[in-house]
């Protein structure tokens, strides 16, 4: 059974977000982490912004790759790109290890997010 | 097996020798401008002429081929390769031409491309085919961009959108996007054929084509075809046809006689060519008259493998027409066999009569119970290797969880048919009485199941790492 950690938002797309302020912090989720195995490369790409619902990087796994999609708007001020050497850090605590950290632009649009209850209710379909 | 993993660099003594270049060569030496020379040697291995057949004799050990065994894996036709082929296609008037030679120096290898493009019309129901794409993506791209380009020469440019089931093979849609176009998923129905009426509200003026396998990768026959190819003709869309299950239907259907209008056929699996570990392949394509004069785009230079394109055509040539019929219908005869006499150990998800290959579901009982981890797909595929068999396609297609997909080939034996039913009757029977046994299998092979994981994270790339 896929960890859901309460108090972040979650996207259809099993990304998380930790929100502190105005800024964002975003990851994937257990149950992200568990559908694709091993973790085996992680690519975030060096963006000045990121647009709700596109691409902000990629992972790959053993058994599939995957884009990974913003939930917010924004700038990115940080990227963990200690994830880049220890790609096995999602797999062990998905939820300890933020892939990128953005100034969002418009917070309303976390409206549109699950809380953990309802995050887990949807991957239980 | 013995177990080998020497390297050449490992076996090399300095100063061992197994050929000298002569005195004259080294005459020639002196025409060398010294600045291309080097200043000391390459790091070379130096090996006598018996530690070079031996080692790579040893290594040729370490391999599974259609030659050393029965290799069921779906979707890629691993036939047995006639020697003759490989006669043929070394014979130095063949292997020695150069690419760039023209009609005026090399006519035959022009009359032999000539009456392969005639076989394959005939084979196929197009009206032409170009040679160049290298192998069955490279063909869908080529594909693809010549409907791209009849789509744009009729000032029809809103037309983008490519319509793919969601059995295809992987390349289907990989090959669209790469081509700069949208690829639209269309669902299969419960018999595991698309379904028609989920494909009708997707058809309109931005549609480029449909891309389809048939039979397609469960390995049913799409019966629905000439409804589906009228409706997309309806729209203004093209049909494409992925040639890589075209198998079965040698002699007995046409893709242009279905509706198609552009397609590919993978010679190295259907026409006998060796293939696996990545070529070489040959993947030309055909099309419908109508769009013959958007055949030239141009995806790659000269004309393709010319190689194997000549071993294709001896393969159809030793045939000819009545046993390549015949080769359709055995293919799939063979994979119907194997299918009834594994139903009883294997979940058949779609029970109706296949073409040349079919998919299971996983085992029946996989042995698992309260606490303990049945055995899947992947653990059957290891344990077949235990026994000398190559494992079938797994995971694929994408419609079942456990899917293991066997494609036998015309070219065995009952005895050999039966021989691998027995296995996977064993492996069955083990599975259910010790599931944890397969998920150490392979127990026999010299290497058992390597780490993917520390493998993808830590990649060794350069021998000197790998002999430190």
């Amino acid at each position: 059974m896929s960890k859901v950690q309460e108090g972040l938002l979650y996207s259809e797309s099993h990304e998380w977000v930790r929100v502190e302020g105005p800024n964002a912090f975003i990851g994937i989720s257990d149950f992200a982490q568990e559908e694709m195995g091993d973790i085996t490369w992680v690519d975030i790409p060096d963006l000045d912004n990121v647009m709700k619902g596109e691409e902000f990087g990629a992972l790959e796994s053993v058994k599939a790759s995957s884009d990974l999609y913003s939930p917010v708007t924004g700038t990115v001020s940080e990227r963990n790109t200690d994830l880049e050497d220890a790609p096995e850090l999602l797999n062990e605590d998905p939820y300890a290890n933020w892939i990128i950290r953005v100034h969002m632009s418009d917070p309303s649009e976390l409206e549109d997010l699950m809380d953990a209850a309802a995050y887990e209710a949807f991957i239980a379909k | 097996m013995k177990f080998y993993d020497s390297l050449s660099i490992e076996l090399s003594r300095p100063g061992r020798k197994g050929y000298s270049l002569s005195g004259e060569w080294s005459s020639h030496m002196a025409d060398i401008p010294a600045s291309l020379c080097r200043e000391s040697a390459p790091a070379l291995p130096e090996l006598s002429e018996v530690d070079v057949v031996r080692h790579y004799t040893n290594l040729s050990q370490m391999n599974f081929g259609v030659d050393t065994g029965f290799y069921p894996l779906g979707s890629c036709t691993m036939k047995y390769n006639p020697k003759i082929n490989e006669e043929i296609a070394s014979s130095s008037a063949i292997a020695r031409l150069h690419p760039l030679q023209g009609p005026d120096t090399a006519p035959a290898a022009y009359e032999i491309l000539d009456l392969t493009d005639k076989a394959l019309q005939e084979i196929t129901g197009m009206a032409g085919f170009t040679f160049k794409p290298c192998a069955g993506a490279h063909g869908e791209l080529t594909g693809l961009m010549i409907m791209r380009t009849y789509h744009l020469s009729r000032g029809e440019e809103a037309r983008t959108k490519v319509i793919v089931p969601d059995s295809a093979h992987g390349t289907n849609p990989a090959s669209a996007a790469v081509c700069g176009l949208e690829v639209v998923v269309v669902k299969s129905g419960e018999d595991g054929l698309v379904d028609v009426e989920s494909l009708r509200p997707l058809l309109g003026p931005d549609v480029a084509g449909m891309m389809m396998t048939n039979p397609n990768t469960l390995g049913l026959f799409e019966k629905n075809i000439e409804q589906i190819a009228a409706l997309v003709h309806e729209c203004g869309g093209l049909m494409y046809y992925d040639g890589a299950n075209m198998n079965p239907l040698l002699g007995a259907v046409r893709p242009g006689d279905m509706g198609f209008d552009i397609m590919h056929l993978n010679l190295h699996k259907t026409f006998s060519t060796p293939h696996g570990g990545g070529g070489p392949g040959s993947g030309p394509v055909g099309v419908a008259a109508p769009l013959l004069p958007c055949l030239g785009v141009d995806s790659s230079g000269f004309h393709g493998n010319f190689t194997v394109i000549v071993k294709a055509l001896s393969y159809i040539m030793m045939l000819g027409k009545e046993n390549l019929a015949l080769a359709g219908r055995l293919s799939t005869l063979n994979a119907n066999y194997i299918k009834e006499e594994l139903r009883d150990c294997y979940r058949l998800p779609i029970d109706s009569v296949c073409k040349h290959e079919f998919v299971f579901d996983g085992l029946i009982n996989d042995g698992g119970s309260e606490g303990v981890h049945g055995a899947t797909t992947l653990d059957v595929a290891k344990r077949l290797l235990d026994y000398g068999y190559h494992a079938p396609t797994i995971y694929f297609p994408l419609l079942f969880h456990q899917s293991l997909m066997i494609e036998p080939t015309e070219t065995e034996s009952k005895d050999t048919l039966d021989a691998f039913i027995a296995v996977m009757k064993k492996i069955a029977a083990e599975a259910a009485e010790d599931p944890a046994m397969l998920q150490g299998a392979p127990h026999n092979t010299p290497v058992s199941r390597p780490d993917e994981t520390a493998a993808a994270r830590n990649p060794i790339l350069k021998w000197q790492d790998a002999v430190q």
